[in-house]
């Protein structure tokens, strides 16, 4: 296997698209060919190695090369998009779409990935050390072919909508899950390691999610329907078995209808059910106020000034409404 | 404006007879003329074919359903796009493409004429904003009569002058071209959840029946002398067995003889032909009725059918059929997106993946390639997708591949998984006609233009006809190569929309001058439907009458037609 | 003596009323009466007509903070510039002016490979994304008024935010099948408060602040006639959903109402892709349709051109060449929070208000343009401030009501002397960033 080695030398002033950073392109390219290809930044068009040192070359096939890319990476978008075969590790965090539409290969990032990644996954192997924010596996906006296939391990968490229209293919979160994990499940299997945040399996066909923590409230449209022993991890353990969603459609097998499935280790209870999500109230405490009153004393400021003030010192985030009704209040 | 001469092409005319002679095309001020100046340029078509502009009888290229189901699926636009070019907006989307995308596509296919198949009235600005956006093309549109309330109590009292009066107001108001029927009765009921499903169905809470409406659309239609015919999507669309259906909607029209000064000489248009001719009772003995309609077809010439061949892609399907969309998103579960239009229609839009693993789809697109081969009149034979329902529109050059070769349609056949099946199902694969260039230019040129009733302007190339001119490279020889069929139709040598040069080696080059046509139709307005229009805009619509005309400045390109109907 | 406009429409709420009469002095100049609107609507046209409080050319902003008058060719010039110049320029707003600006406006954002976006990202974006995920079956208000017997208000207000909404369309009209008016219908509305609009329910279904998409998925779980876990369902008692479920089912027509309660709390797209879900499911067994209710009056017909033109109702980024689409990356407020743009215009909506803090600092950084006939929160923080006529009182244009219905809007009066329109200053832009692009 050949290796290509790819060290970002700045930090793009905006945020770099590098969809060509992938075996498939890679393959059977020199260096200065790789070098040639191009990068995106807003409107402009760069050449890899306005950004990148390249060493190395590029395997005969995609599957004979192999990525290693070091350096600042955060603002680089796409790498490995829709790749097929081969390698890749980047030794930082990478922003958006890392892995995605990925089809072959393997993808491992030691770091932290953005959102967005391996959406419309149909194979290959996707790792991340770190987190991964918002939709990790998803599908595209609007295609009902989310995650069709292959395998994405997280070691840390994971952000919302995880998996929306995941048909196939297996996630595996070390640590927690935000919100909406699994919507519009219509098969593979997850599983998260720590706690899920809740509006697990939501519209939920059919697949299996596994929650080795805690479920911070399960969705009053899943039943408990007993306990039975499953293999996870090569060994057998006792699962409550959870089926739903029961206001979705489901299939039919022999006659029996398929639901999908939340298991949740037996003898763990069900988080408490949280207090009411009422919006945390943006108030200023009387002596911010006296602050505010003292900083502006004597001025004619404008609504935005007060509220950049406020923002700014007391990291409250007040709507100019607010802010101009407090402004009369301090002028009587 | 600038001369051409197009030389030594093999042309293709029904216009004038030309069936593939080598012959000089010339075009002078926008127009074809007998002969040009010397400083006409010159383009040399030796060895390839010549045909006029190609005219689109239906397709769903403008309006709200159309533009709901591109917003509803950014999926559709994936890796499909185009950058701006030095000529062209970015274009994009596969089966719903965008405004300039579909004007930029039928350009290089060599179509310039396109006929927007379903226009809710109360929806008409926006239909004609769209196609303001559309390049190069002329447009028309069908506004829907079908289920319309005027149009039901009218014919209920059989007040046939308040029909006409009715009909030729809205053509005005919404600028529209022609009688568009779809689900007779059907859209209606769909109000109440319900549907019409044959051709006696009564309409719910309006005492009348689907063959009332087709009968008294079709006799107002010939006593204003409009220039196209009905237009009909008969009831029970997409069902097995329904060409029992399809017939008696075809049978209402017999000995109707046809009225007009357009030179049309058929008084019903049934449109996507395929989705209407299905045999058996269920999903499972489905099979094809394409015989049993085209034999109908053969016998009775006061009619003109659009296919509506299925392509074996995933698209969107998009129809004024509301409960036949709902019935298809309860098979494959795929977002449904509905408008029930108040007074007026409905509409419904479900993605479909016409999967060639699927016996169900192969049939389809067998159905709809046996009628366009056992029709036997090509003149009165249309091509079409149904754009998008059956497939994009820019697949056309692979439907005039698999009509003109049959090696190629044995081979999908013995390429299905379900092979046998479909082969048993369907009649294909013991046809073995081969269609002709001639016959295309029939079916694509002339034949829609006369049944549109614009056969003295599109789809011809005689002296003083609109110089819509296309160069294939393609020729007799080169069609012994059935993939050459396709890669010459997909992308034409030269296109020209009223005498410019739009389209060069396949691509967009100028955008031309497009126009909309619309139907004026000089009935007089009578009291009573004033009055009918003004009471019911009051009592049932959300929106005042004042503010339901499409005032022209959408139309800034008027191509008028008028009737005199009286 | 004064002149009578009948017919007008209403630019102001996405109810698009287009009854209005308004009467303004002989001239053209004055509005001094409009009839029909609602408090709301009747403010909004004597407020433009009142040119005391309004600034008439552009503005600038000097390094002492204050603004300086300067002539719309500067302005011309500077927006030119600094859009043609940008890497990657955002363009947003557009949901209070016609579409006829907002084809010119997308096609400078198509030269200058700028991202567009309406305000959908702050209102129902994630409906639209909802309907991205699983349809919507939905109908023209005209429809709800002639046939509807169940109407259903979920976390929306329309008493206040769309006042002639209930009388013209949803509660009280009488309609070809709905003689009685309100009494053939049933109205349930679901809201944790109790506001003006629960009043007049037949049902009020008091959810849990949050916990909407709980709710809705019970009640597809109970018109299939499933179980459910728990006795109090988000904040519902079980047979109260069960008993909802079946009013629901018992009608002939029904009708869902969303707003932005729904978009904008947790779950935001997940609720009404649920809500559109129970509307389908609902139609196995009778008929039923869902509508958004829609803010600003032409934020659908933004959508609807960016629709037809690149194929995306909002958040599309151009920056390639071509469009791209997803919100979460390509949305206004996500690009200002994560440092993605660097520059900034604004034309009918006012993100300085409306957006976090985090983002209106971002705005002020940036090279910024301002289009408003009023000084608004936004204007404020851009570099130039440019005034213009108000469309819908002082230039037509074409506009799309909340069930995507177009109506063109109207010219009641003249605007101050020497202004230019939307359409007219974009267009002068597009002339200028076409010379630009063309060296
Ligand atoms: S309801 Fe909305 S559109 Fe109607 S008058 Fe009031 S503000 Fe204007
Ligand atoms: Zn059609």
């Amino acid at each position: 296997m050949d290796i290509v080695k790819l060290t970002l030398t700045k930090v793009p002033e905006l945020y770099l698209e590098a969809e060509n950073i992938t075996p498939d392109h890679f393959a059977g390219k020199t260096a200065q060919q790789i070098g040639e290809l191009h990068v995106h930044l807003g409107n402009t068009t760069a050449k890899i190695s306005d950004y990148f040192t390249v060493e190395g070359k590029g395997g005969a096939t995609a599957a004979d090369t192999k990525i290693i890319i070091s350096g600042p990476t955060d603002k680089v978008k796409y790498i490995g998009m829709k790749m097929t075969a081969g390698e890749i590790e980047v030794q930082g965090n990478t922003d958006m779409y890392t892995a995605a539409w990925m089809a072959g290969g393997k993808i491992h990032v030691k770091g932290n990935v953005d959102s967005f990644c391996a959406i419309g996954m149909t194979g290959g192997e996707f790792i991340v050390d770190g987190n991964a924010k918002n939709y990790l596996a998803a599908s595209y906006r609007g295609d009902w072919r989310g995650m069709q296939g292959g395998k994405v391990i997280v070691k840390g968490n994971a952000g919302s909508d995880t998996a929306t229209f995941m048909n196939g293919g297996t996630i595996d979160i070390g640590g927690n899950v935000d919100v909406h994990l699994g919507t519009h499940a219509e098969g593979g299997k997850i599983i998260v390691r720590g706690n899920a945040k809740g509006r697990v399996g939501g519209q939920m066909v059919k697949g299996d999610i596994f929650v080795l923590g805690q479920v911070e409230r399960m969705m009053p449209t899943y039943i408990l329907k007993g306990e039975e022993e499953v293999e996870l991890d090569g060994k057998k353990q006792m699962f409550h078995v959870w089926i739903g969603d029961m206001g979705e459609r489901h299939g039919k097998r022999k006659g029996e209808i398929i639901y999908g499935k939340i298991y949740v280790p037996s003898g763990k209870a069900e988080a408490a059910a949280p207090a009411a999500r009422a919006e945390r109230k943006k108030k200023l405490t009387d002596k911010q106020l006296e602050q505010v009153k003292e900083a502006f004393k004597g001025q004619e400021p404008t609504v935005q000034q007060v509220r950049t003030y406020i923002y700014d010192t007391f990291d409250i985030d007040m709507k100019p409404m607010q802010v101009s009704r407090l402004i009369d209040g301090l002028k009587r | 404006m600038s001369e051409y001469i197009i030389k030594n092409g093999k042309v293709y005319d029904p216009k004038t007879g030309l069936k593939g002679d080598v012959a000089d095309v010339c075009i002078k001020d926008g127009k074809i003329a007998d002969k040009v100046s010397n400083k006409a340029k010159v383009i040399d078509a030796k060895g390839k074919t010549v045909m006029a502009g190609a005219v689109e009888v239906h397709a769903h290229v403008a309006g709200p359903k159309v533009n709901e189901g591109r917003n509803y699926r950014p999926e559709d636009k994936l890796f499909t796009y185009k950058p701006t070019g030095k000529n062209t907006r970015m274009s994009g989307g596969f089966s719903i493409p965008t405004t300039f995308k579909t004007g930029y596509e039928y350009a290089r296919m060599g179509y310039t004429t396109v006929m927007e198949a379903a226009m809710p009235p109360l929806y008409a600005r926006h239909v004609h904003e769209e196609i303001k956006d559309t390049p190069i093309i002329d447009e028309g549109a069908f506004p829907v009569f079908g289920n319309n309330w005027f149009v039901f109590e009218y014919l209920k009292n059989n007040e046939m002058d308040n029909v006409c009066a009715y009909i030729s107001w809205l053509l005005k108001t919404t600028k529209g071209y022609a009688i568009k029927i779809v689900n007779p009765g059907g859209s209606e009921a769909w109000g109440w959840g319900e549907n019409c499903t044959t051709v006696n169905d009564p309409v719910p809470y309006f005492d009348i029946t689907p063959a009332e409406i087709v009968k008294g659309l079709l006799t107002a239609n010939e006593k204003m002398g409009l220039p196209h015919s009905i237009h009909i999507h008969s009831n029970n669309l997409g069902n097995p067995g329904n060409y029992t259906t399809t017939l008696d909607t075809l049978k209402i029209a017999e000995g109707v003889k046809p009225n007009n000064k357009f030179g049309r000489e058929q008084v019903l248009h049934h449109t996507h032909v395929q989705f209407h001719s299905y045999k058996g009772d269920s999903w499972a003995n489905f099979e094809s009725g394409a015989k049993e309609i085209a034999d109908y077809f053969n016998k009775n010439k006061n009619m003109t059918m659009d296919l509506g061949c299925v392509t074996l892609d995933e698209t969107t399907t998009m129809t004024a059929d509301g409960p036949f969309e709902h019935h298809l998103t309860s098979l494959n579960h795929l977002k449904w997106a509905n408008v029930d239009v108040e007074l007026e229609t409905s509409s419904g839009i479900v993605p479909y993946v016409y999967d060639p693993n699927i016996k169900v789809c192969a049939i389809q697109w067998a159905i709809g390639l046996e009628l366009g081969l056992l029709a036997k009149d090509p003149m009165r034979t249309f091509i079409t997708t149904d754009h998008p329902n059956a497939g994009p529109f820019t697949r056309y050059p692979r439907i005039m591949k698999w009509l003109m070769s049959d090696k190629s349609r044995q081979a999908m056949l013995k390429g299905f998984k379900n092979s046998d099946k479909v082969i048993a199902a369907t009649n294909l694969a013991s046809i073995d006609r081969e269609l002709t260039l001639y016959e295309i230019a029939q079916m694509t040129r002339a034949g829609p233009a006369k049944s549109l009733g614009l056969y003295d302007t599109f789809g011809g190339l005689a002296p003083g006809m609109d110089a819509d001119v296309v160069v294939y490279d393609l020729n007799e020889d080169k069609i012994k190569d059935a993939e050459e069929i396709e890669k010459a139709f997909s992308a034409a040598d030269y296109v020209f929309k009223s005498g410019t040069l739009v389209v060069e080696n396949g691509e967009v080059i100028n955008n031309g001058n497009k126009r909309t046509l619309w139907v004026d139709a000089k009935v007089p307005m009578n009291e009573q439907v004033e009055r009918d229009v003004q009471m019911k805009f009051l009592k049932f619509y959300s929106m005042n009458l004042n503010n339901y005309e499409v005032s022209n400045h959408y139309v800034p390109n008027p191509y008028v037609i008028e009737v005199d109907s009286n | 003596m004064s002149k009578t406009c009948t017919d007008v429409i209403c630019p102001f709420c996405g109810t698009l009323c287009d009854d209005l009469i308004v009467t303004t002095d002989d001239e053209g100049k004055k509005i001094l009466n409009v009839e029909n609107a609602c408090a709301i609507g009747a403010e909004k046209f004597l407020h433009a007509s009142d040119h005391s409080h309004r600034v008439t050319r552009p503005q600038k902003l000097q390094e002492d903070g204050s603004f300086k008058e300067i002539t719309y060719d500067e302005a011309i010039e500077y927006t030119a510039q600094m859009l043609a110049n940008a890497k990657k320029p955002s363009m947003y707003g557009w949901s209070s002016t016609n579409c006829e600006s907002q084809s010119v406006g997308h096609e400078i954002a198509e030269l200058c490979g700028a991202l567009v976006d309406n305000t959908a990202a702050v209102c129902h974006g994630t409906t639209l994304i909802a309907v991205q995920n699983v349809g919507i079956p939905s109908c023209t208000l005209g429809e709800v008024k002639n046939r509807a017997d169940r109407v259903i208000f979920w976390g929306c207000n329309p008493a206040h935010a769309h006042p002639r909404h209930m009388s013209r369309y949803s509660i009280f009209p009488r309609g070809y099948f709905t003689g009685k008016g309100q009494k053939q219908r049933k109205i349930i509305v679901v809201d944790p408060r109790p506001t003006d609009t629960a009043s007049l329910a037949d049902v009020h279904l008091q959810v849990e602040q949050g916990y909407d998409y709980e709710l809705l998925q019970a009640l597809r779980a109970a018109v299939r006639g499933n179980e459910l876990t728990g006795d109090i369902i988000a904040g519902v008692p079980k047979e109260k959903v069960y008993e909802a479920a079946e009013l629901l089912k018992s009608g002939r027509f029904g009708v869902i109402f969303f707003g932005m309660g729904v978009t904008q709390s947790l779950g935001k797209d997940h609720n009404i892709d649920a809500a559109i879900m129970l509307t389908k499911d609902l139609n196995d067994y009778t008929k039923f349709s869902i509508i958004a209710m829609r803010g600003h009056y032409n934020v659908t017909g933004s959508g609807q051109v960016l629709g037809w033109q690149f194929g995306f109702p909002y958040s599309v980024d151009l920056s390639r060449g071509f469009a791209r689409y997803n919100p979460g990356e390509t949305g206004t407020i996500e690009v200002l929070k994560r440092k993605e743009i660097d520059a900034m215009f604004v034309l009918g909506s006012d993100p300085g208000a409306h957006f976090p803090m985090e983002c209106v600092k971002e705005i002020s950084r940036l090279p910024s343009v301002a289009i408003d006939p009023h000084i608004t929160p936004t204007t404020a923080i851009c570099k130039v401030h440019v005034p213009v006529a108000f469309v819908g009182v002082e230039v037509g244009g074409n506009c799309y009501r909340m069930d995507n219905v177009p109506i063109e809007a109207r010219k009641v009066v003249e605007p101050p002397e020497g202004m230019m329109t939307d359409e007219e200053f974009l267009k002068a832009v597009l002339k200028r960033v076409k010379e630009l692009k063309a060296n």
